[in-house]
Parts: structure tokens; C-alpha cells; sequence
């Protein structure tokens, strides 16, 4: 039994590479996919997927099929995007969740303008977003990297990245770090998706950055709980999705995917904290 | 109350207005004005290269999906549905090849002639099961008429790939620009007439190329499956990660299937195409030592300085890869 969950990693350097690549994804995106879902910013990362198709689209109108300036061009727009949508939800009356709405859209109609008015159609995000099974060496440095930054930023902003989640006013009275507290992390929420769908597709990066953590909601109660919990299942999902792809045949994102999906839903059945079974079981009433 | 009931009415005169407007806009565009040349439109580049050899100097083709363009993710903008509109006939592989072109027809308000080039073409259908292997044998008989993927099986519609079926297409559309313009039918018939002796001419230098490969050495692995048709007409054996449609994504047991057949059989060549991403394509000749062997053209011609400019093109630039591939 060992053997048949060992077998397919030691045969093939493929499967070794996806194991290593998912493993550095699952460090970097799950912590801050917990701040996100606690800041009530969950949608983001799908809208940050269509957010930086003018990024790409300018990318490749200036240097053709570069996988590195469409890279580059996605992470400009969709950091501008995030930038100006967090600026927005500070100043003016606008939440976060309805100014990201209204510029990711605005940048994914300049995108589409930009790629038709090219004239050739070929679908740059397409070329764009990767696979988990094709991790070459850029781009596994390009996740690990970028893994390692992520977790010592985090560790650096910590406590004022908690704090401004759940009390941003008290932040702000006191400390002039607010602002770039908010700032480091909407970059590295942009870093880590840009690299996520350049190393691993849409699917994948977006899915292991949320659903872990909205599962580890229902585990732990503080944010550093949350955090073990939501790493720790978004690796364990990683390597079942891909020995499911591996032994019954089926894509390989969106099984690790679903890998999580059935994690959250048993959580969201049996998790210690909130779990809708344990609701349900009748308990003592109070006496005096 | 009076008022808001006026400001209704008025609003609903409003509304008849513009629809009247749009109907009369559309019928003025859609009046074919005696121009000179006919106005085609073609689904993809292979398609247009092939109606401008038969159509000359008596047409003007304009393409949907250009050089280098994945036909099957394509996603039309109303920029082509304008293009469309104003077309007097529609050239489409079909098979199945174009998801959206009944979307496109029916937005764009087309009322042109439709030209099926596959039309009268014996199709191939994949099974799945079988790993998305084209070999040697010959593939599903059965003829499907339109396309109707509700089956279990997709059917195949890269049928270009078979010069034979490249005739087929020819005819096709020859038959389609003399119905849309019949009095150029002479210079139709002779243009058709040269291009289909061109293809035969190719269609047996492929076979000759491919004839002086030795028997264990004809298999390649491309991206996807593109090349069913080549490789039963020409006897190659054709292994993909990805099934029939780039729009597929391939899951581990596959990748694993082809590295280890890699292995076993000692395929040789590993041929990336260029409407697919190759990196999973460079991450399996890494892992198994295969030659990267060039850029394989499967549904999309390249640019006017590319290798594979036209139809014929292609093939010479296909057959000139594996060839030099498999043979040293």
C-alpha cells in the first residue's frame, strides 16, 4: 500500500517536480489565503485571473510570446488593479469587495481590446497559465522564490496584518504602518497568483490559496491555528489530487481541487469549531 | 399618474423606432452591392489559404482565426460578427472544429452561403480509453454526417491533415464559390483544377518520405491529437498527452503513459506544435531523453515569413521535421 502511494514519484521526475512545486505553492498561498478570507477579500483571486490580461496583452504586444514579459505585464496590471482598489476601499465609500469589482472588470475589457486589436487570435492566457505536470526549472525556481519571500514578509507584518484585519481604525490611530501593511500584502497576494497561474493554471492557484483556508475556519480559531491547519491541507490535498490523477486518470488541477473541496465540505461537517454535526447533536440543557 | 403613463407610451414608441432603425441598417448591409470581388470568409488559416488558391483574383478572404491561432479556444468578438455580416459565404471546417460558430451565425444575422468544407468527408472518431492513440489501423468506419459530439466518442475533425481529404475540401469549396458567383465558374474550375494537382503531387511525396523511414521508427508524440488522419493515411503512429481539443488538460496517468512508453519503445522524437503550450511537451523529452524534434504545424498555418505559409507548405515543413527526426 506504501508502495503504490511511493511508486509513481520515484519513477518519474515529473511527478517529483509537481510534489515540489505543490508543496512550495501550498507554503506560500494557504497563509495568505487565511488573511484574505478574513479581510472578507475572498473573491479576489478570481478576479485578479481576468485583472491582468491587459498586463499580458501589453506583454506580448511588445515582445511577441515571452512567457517572461507577459508575466511581467500581468503582475503590473493586476498589482495596479489591487493597489487601486485598495485605495479606493480606504478612502472613499466604496468597500473592498465592490472597488475590486469595478476595476478588475474595467482591466478585463482593456485587456480584450488590447488582444483583438492585435488582430491575431491567439489566446494569450491560454498560453499564458501552466499545468502542474509541466514544471520546468524557471519555473519552479519562480514559486520557491517567491514562497520564500511571502513567508518572510508575512512573518515581518504580522501582527499589524492581524490587527488591521480585525480592527483597521485602532491601526490606523496608532501606527503609521497601516498603510504600508496593506500595500506589501495586496503585493504579495498579486505575486503569489501571478506565479501560481504562470506556474500552475488558474485552477490551481486560486483553489489552493482559498479553500484551504476557508476550511481551516472551521479548526482553529486563531489566525496562526488557522494557518497550520490550512498549509497542512492544502499539501495533503496536493499529493492526493495527484495520486488520483496518476492512478484513475483524470486532469490533474482539478483533482487536487476537488481534493480540497472534500476537505472543506468535511470540515464543514465535523470541524471542531463550528461543525454543523456537532450542532446538531442534542445537548445538556442549563440548569441553575 | 397621467404624466408617468404618457412617458410610457412615448418610451415604447421610442423603442419601435430603434428596432425599426436597426432592421432597416441591417437589410442595407446586408444588400449585396455589385462589388468586384466576392466577400469570403474563412473559419481558420488552412481553410483560407485554401479558398484563396481556388477563388484567385475574383475573391477576398478574411479569416476568423489567423496564423498561429487556436481555432478550438477561439472566442468571436463582435468585430467578427460585423466582418461576418457583410460576407457573402462562410467557409467552416466543421466536424465539430468550430464550438462557436452557430453562436457567431446566429449573432451576426449571416445570410450568406455556408460552405461545410468536410462536407462528404469519412471522419475518425477517438476512444478515449485507448489513450488518444492514432496507429496504423484504420480508424471508426462509420460515417457521421454532421458533427455530433453527444456521442461517447469525439470525432476527430483535423480531417486536413489527409491530402486526400484536402481534396475533398477543395471540391467543396470550388462547388460553394460557383454557387455564390457563377460567373466565374470557368476561372474557379481552373484554379481548383491546378491546386488539386499540386496536392496529389504532394500527397505522393509524402508517402515517398515516409516510405524510406524504417518500419520502427514511425511514431512521434505531439501535443495533441491533431494528427490522427496523418497518421492513418501515411502509416505513422501518433501517442498525445492531450486528446482531440487543446482546450483538454491532461492528467498524470497519461503524462506517465507516454514517458514510459518513451522508454520501452525508444520513440525518438518529441514534436511540439504551435498552437500549444510546450512545456509539457519539454518536460517529457527531459525526463525521457527524446530529441525535441521542431515545430510540428497542425491547426494553424504560421506567419508569411514562417516555414508554413500555406496549405502545401505545411506539409512539406511536417514531413521535413519528422523526416529528419526519425530517420537519423
Amino acid at each position: 500500500m506504501i508502495d503504490n502511494l511511493v511508486q509513481p514519484f520515484i519513477e518519474f521526475a515529473f511527478m517529483r517536480r509537481a510534489l515540489v512545486g505543490s508543496l512550495a505553492i501550498s507554503l506560500t498561498a494557504p497563509p495568505i489565503g487565511v488573511f484574505l478570507v478574513l479581510r472578507r477579500m475572498s473573491l479576489m483571486g478570481d478576479a485578479m485571473g481576468h485583472a491582468i490580461l491587459p498586463g499580458a496583452a501589453i506583454g506580448y504586444l511588445l515582445a511577441g510570446l515571452s512567457l517572461f514579459a507577459m508575466s511581467l505585464g500581468g503582475f503590473a496590471a493586476g498589482l495596479a488593479v489591487a493597489l487601486a482598489a485598495g485605495l479606493v476601499a480606504r478612502s472613499t465609500v466604496l468597500r473592498e469587495d465592490a472597488s475590486l469589482a469595478g476595476f478588475y472588470l474595467v482591466s478585463l475589457a482593456l485587456g480584450v481590446m488590447l488582444v483583438s486589436m492585435r488582430g491575431s487570435s491567439v489566446d494569450l492566457l491560454h498560453v499564458l497559465f501552466g499545468t502542474v505536470l509541466a514544471l520546468n526549472d524557471g519555473a519552479l525556481i519562480l514559486i520557491a522564490s517567491i514562497a520564500s519571500v511571502s513567508l518572510v514578509t508575512l512573518a515581518l507584518i504580522y501582527r499589524p496584518l492581524v490587527l488591521e484585519c480585525f480592527d483597521a481604525q485602532f491601526l490606523r490611530s496608532v501606527s503609521p504602518l497601516s498603510s504600508t501593511t496593506h500595500l506589501l500584502f495586496l503585493v504579495l497576494v498579486v505575486l503569489n497568483l501571478v506565479a501560481g497561474f504562470q506556474a500552475l493554471g488558474t485552477l490551481m492557484a486560486v483553489g489552493i490559496m482559498l479553500l484551504p483556508a476557508v476550511a481551516a475556519r472551521f479548526w482553529a480559531e486563531d489566525v496562526g491555528g488557522m494557518i497550520a491547519v490550512a498549509v497542512a491541507s492544502a499539501f495533503g490535498s496536493s499529493v492526493t489530487g495527484l495520486l488520483v490523477s496518476y492512478y484513475v486518470n483524470v486532469p490533474t488541477g482539478p483533482a487536487v481541487i476537488l481534493a480540497c473541496g472534500a476537505f472543506y465540505l468535511l470540515s464543514m461537517l465535523v470541524g471542531v469549531r463550528g461543525g454543523v454535526l456537532w450542532g446538531l447533536m442534542p445537548r445538556k440543557h442549563l440548569e441553575a | 399618474m397621467r404624466n408617468r403613463l404618457l412617458t410610457l407610451i412615448a418610451f415604447a414608441f421610442v423603442m419601435l423606432g430603434f428596432s425599426g432603425a436597426a432592421h432597416a441598417a441591417d437589410k442595407v448591409s446586408n444588400d449585396k452591392v455589385a462589388s468586384d470581388k466576392v466577400k469570403a470568409v474563412s473559419s481558420f488559416s488552412i481553410l483560407g489559404d485554401m479558398v484563396k488558391n481556388v477563388g484567385g483574383d475574383r475573391v477576398e478572404v478574411t479569416m476568423l482565426v489567423g496564423p498561429n491561432g487556436d481555432a478550438h479556444v477561439f472566442s468571436p468578438t463582435p468585430a467578427d460578427a460585423k466582418m461576418l455580416a457583410g460576407a457573402d459565404i462562410f467557409f467552416v471546417n466543421g466536424l465539430g472544429f468550430e464550438g462557436w460558430m452557430e453562436r457567431l451565425e446566429n449573432a451576426s444575422g449571416f445570410t450568406g452561403a455556408l460552405v461545410v468544407a468536410s462536407g462528404g468527408v469519412m471522419p475518425i472518431t477517438m476512444h478515449e480509453e485507448e489513450g488518444h492513440h492514432h496507429g496504423v489501423e484504420a480508424g471508426d468506419e462509420q460515417d457521421h454526417g454532421t458533427a455530433d459530439h453527444d456521442e461517447d466518442e469525439a470525432t476527430d475533425p483535423h480531417a486536413w491533415q489527409n491530402l486526400y481529404n484536402g481534396e475533398i475540401y477543395v471540391k467543396n469549396i470550388r462547388d460553394g464559390l460557383i454557387a455564390v458567383d457563377p460567373d466565374g465558374a470557368e476561372t474557379y474550375e481552373a484554379n481548383a483544377a491546378k491546386y488539386l494537382a499540386a496536392i496529389e503531387a504532394q500527397d505522393k511525396a509524402v508517402r515517398a518520405a515516409v516510405a524510406k523511414l524504417p518500419k520502427a521508427r514511425r511514431k512521434i508524440i505531439t501535443s495533441h491529437d491533431a494528427f490522427g488522419y496523418f497518421g492513418n493515411a501515411y502509416g505513422l503512429e501518433i501517442i498525445a498527452p492531450e486528446g482531440v481539443s487543446t482546450e483538454s488538460e491532461a492528467s498524470a496517468q497519461d503524462v506517465a503513459k507516454i514517458i514510459r512508453q518513451i522508454r520501452e519503445e525508444h520513440i525518438p522524437a518529441v514534436f511540439l506544435e504551435n498552437v500549444t503550450d510546450r512545456r509539457l511537451l519539454d518536460q517529457i523529452a527531459a525526463e525521457t531523453g527524446a530529441k525535441v524534434g521542431g515545430t510540428l504545424y497542425s491547426d494553424a498555418l504560421s506567419d508569411e515569413d514562417g516555414p508554413a505559409p500555406t496549405y502545401l507548405d505545411m506539409f512539406r515543413h511536417n514531413v521535413g521535421a519528422l523526416t529528419a527526426a526519425l530517420s537519423s
